[in-house]
């Protein structure tokens, strides 16, 4: 811990992250104080607040770079035979876009860009599965600079993760977490059963489709069907922001916000929040303390319907 | 064994079919002889730590030894899943767990970590590497980065097409397991942790409580609140609950084009289920399998494989994503609801040709009057009316009523040792 301490602050100072699923966004996020956007396209990627073409994201490089913060692009489709052919194709178009990184789960892209010689920063991504340094390594061994560690870890856990990884390791902060996806399209099938159509309610109209499980009747999980198949998330909000500075002594290289289903409004004020408290961390670590109007600011634009939690932080799983 | 494919029936191509192996679960010893002695080429089996099935009973090493003995006696592998995705507290142990793999004798691990894998590389040298469906592998570009890594097979992820399955067959040269029966995860496999956000039981390490096949309601909000006020429910009060849970898997029906495929293995799912079901599913497979091979052009679906497979059902079936997409009849909305259902009566010990008499060795209570069916690998299939039974010492039962009792009792046809009797189950 000490020579934790001992380290120069600037250098253990994280990322802040979000996802943004337009030009826009972009632009709002960045004002709003994030240091890198995820973006993507939705026939590579599984899901995302919207899906950005080639020449969008190209954009959104320009944007970020003009002010020295990141763009990465997520890739993280479960791919199959019929999507490989566009895939290197694709890559190349993220090189020349001049992206900071491409975060992928499927081993093909890493065939791709091996086979095809594209120079892309590689972040790992297996979403659920990336549950140890071990595997990380071992994918960082295969070319990835950084891990997404899974939602489903607790503090002890994160902290021994970056403690043995030799490379960049991400931790999502707050939001919504995927937490079932199926190539099934599950609702249409519902509403088929029940002699209906799918209307298309989906969250451009600002509708969230969910779920209630019979017995837990508080509990509201959102459902996200789209062309790669069915998403169920998770019925709460993670919130690390009171533990934040736990996270920074532990010198977790990057933070990320899941702005999926938000507003742009709240995903704003959550930027906000985080800013603010990694900088007071950052530029004084021992006098600082998490600050209750970072909490406010948040809570005030809670869903009711939705908790906002710990998730795994301090939890202990059976098997 | 091979056999050359005419040109009509390849459709222009010309090739040499190979006989897939049959692969069975078995979740124990007894099992795991079943398994094999009904027509298994290879068996899967857990050990004590790092499968997905935490509630089975899982093997020994001692009593891995003894499988492998078994199995080898009877030209069989044994392969065992290894397959969770691990924690760090899983990490220590590994090592030593997967080198006494290694000099139990087992031939192949089946895996999805790459933590495992890099560990069973040093630690296990003579073991193969399997890679689990838990790694979701759906394109051949993935399945050349893992034969690269030294793997040996790939297991498919259980949302490949049969068109998808032949482009990886034709691009890379490794050997393909895909499932043909048995229950199936609703989602990509591994890519689930609804245990985990409902019950705090870590799904990828084999505590999966199987939340996919509860009851939901499905909603959708006004605005950008779930709250109750703001929301409408998708459904009427008389409309079955929503659900993921999807029908079970079963390619019976379509054991030629799998064998075209070019699949090397083919895999049945439950080590959770009883002897009954792994005896009868793989008993008709094999027979399947057989009579293709024996003989392409005169090959039939049989009824009694179907009934076969009927009998030991627990869901209603499907044929997943090999044809088509599943929709919304591939969903298990209403109650679940068994057609029928039996017991595993009794085990054929030994038979006397000259009387007629079987010795019969007791796993379920029966009585005389009852109507049973006897089954076996070798062709033994009939049914009969259970007459007088008696003991060891030729004392008159009113019934068989304790387990591994060895009763006496006249059969119709002739039974082998080994051959299974069972009955449908009273209704409760």
């Amino acid at each position: 811990m000490s020579q934790l301490h001992n380290r120069s602050s600037e250098s253990h100072k994280p990322e802040l992250i979000i996802n943004a699923g337009s030009i826009d966004e972009v632009r709002r996020y960045l004002a709003a104080g994030v240091d890198a956007v995820t973006v993507g396209d939705l026939t590579y990627a599984e899901r995302l607040p919207g899906s950005m073409s080639a020449s969008d994201i190209a954009q959104a490089v320009q944007i970020a770079h003009a002010d020295g913060r990141s763009v990465y692009v997520v890739v993280n489709k479960i791919i199959d035979n019929r999507l490989l052919d566009g895939l290197p194709g694709y890559l190349r178009s993220l090189e020349q876009a001049g992206v900071d990184a491409v975060i992928f789960g499927d081993p093909s892209v890493l065939m791709a860009v091996k086979d095809h010689q594209i120079d892309l920063k590689l972040h790992w991504s297996a979403e659920m599965t990336t549950t140890n340094y071990m595997t990380a390594n071992y994918w960082a061994s295969k070319g990835a600079s950084r891990t997404l560690l899974a939602r489903e870890l607790n503090l002890e856990e994160i902290a021994a993760f970056k403690r043995h990884a030799d490379h960049e390791v991400q931790v999502q902060v707050h939001g919504i977490t995927n937490i079932y996806h199926s190539k099934r399209k599950l609702v249409k099938h519902y509403l088929n059963h029940q002699g209906r159509e799918l209307e298309p309610i989906h969250q451009e109209d600002g509708k969230i489709l969910y779920l209630i499980e019979v017995e837990r009747p508080e509990e509201r999980y959102p459902i996200i069907e789209n062309e790669n198949g069915t998403h169920i998330m998770s019925s709460e909000d993670y919130c690390y922001l009171e533990c934040l500075d736990e996270l920074m002594e532990h010198a977790i290289d990057s933070f990320y916000i899941e702005g999926l289903l938000k507003s742009v409004e709240y995903n704003e004020t959550v930027i906000r929040s985080y800013r603010q408290a990694i900088d007071a961390y950052v530029s004084d670590p021992a006098s600082y303390e998490c600050q209750d109007e970072w909490l406010d600011a948040i809570h005030e634009l809670q869903d009711p319907g939705r908790e906002l939690t710990f998730g795994f932080l301090f939890k202990e799983q059976v098997y | 064994m091979t056999i050359t494919m005419s040109r009509e029936e390849m459709l222009g191509l010309r090739r040499k079919l190979a006989t897939p192996e049959l692969l069975a679960p078995a979740g124990n010893l007894e099992k795991l002889k079943f398994a094999i002695r009904y027509g298994a080429d290879a068996v899967y089996i857990g050990g004590q730590q790092y499968g997905l099935r935490s509630n089975a009973d899982n093997f020994s090493f001692d009593q891995m030894r003894e499988g492998v003995a078994y199995a080898r006696q009877h030209g069989a592998k044994v392969f065992v899943a290894t397959n969770i995705y691990a924690h760090h507290e899983d990490l220590p142990g590994l090592r030593d767990y997967l080198s006494e793999l290694d000099r139990v004798g087992i031939d192949a691990i089946i895996v999805a970590d790459p933590a495992i894998i890099e560990t069973a590389k040093l630690a296990a040298p003579n073991v193969e590497l399997h890679l689990s469906t838990q790694q979701s592998t759906l394109n051949w570009q993935a399945v050349r980065f893992w034969k690269e890594e030294g793997v040996s097979r790939v297991v498919l992820a259980r949302e490949v097409s049969m068109q998808e399955i032949h482009e990886i067959k034709e691009h890379v040269d490794i050997e393909i397991e895909v499932f043909i029966h048995g229950a199936m995860c609703s989602s990509y496999s591994g890519r689930c942790v609804l245990s985990n956000h409902f019950t705090d039981r870590d799904s990828n390490r084999g505590g999966c409580c199987q939340s996919c096949r509860w009851k939901y309601d499905l909603f959708v909000s006004e605005e950008e609140a779930m709250t109750e006020s703001h929301s409408a429910q998708l459904f009427t009060e008389q409309d079955n609950s929503f659900t993921m849970g999807s029908k079970d898997l079963c390619m019976i029906e379509h054991v030629p084009a799998m064998i075209r495929s070019g699949v090397d293995s083919f895999k049945i799912e439950g080590r959770m289920k009883s002897i009954h079901y792994v005896a009868t599913v793989v008993n008709a497979y094999r027979q399947a399998i057989d009579s293709y091979m024996k003989d392409p052009f005169s090959y039939v679906l049989k009824q009694q494989w179907l009934e076969e497979i009927g009998k030991a059902a627990n869901r209603p079936l499907n044929t997943g994503f090999f044809f088509e997409e599943p929709d919304h009849e591939d969903h298990i909305y209403i109650p679940e609801e068994k057609p029928q259902d039996y017991d595993f009566a009794g085990l054929v010990m030994e038979f006397d040709e000259t009387t007629g008499i079987a010795v019969i060795e007791q796993r379920n209570h029966f009585r005389p009057g009852q109507e049973v069916e006897f089954f076996g690998p070798e062709g033994t299939h009939f049914k009969q009316v259970v007459g007088p039974i008696t003991d060891e010492e030729d004392q008159p039962l009113d019934a068989a009523r304790h387990p591994l009792q060895r009763i006496r009792m006249h059969v119709d046809q002739p039974v082998k040792r080994f051959d299974m009797m069972r009955m449908r189950k009273r209704m409760s």
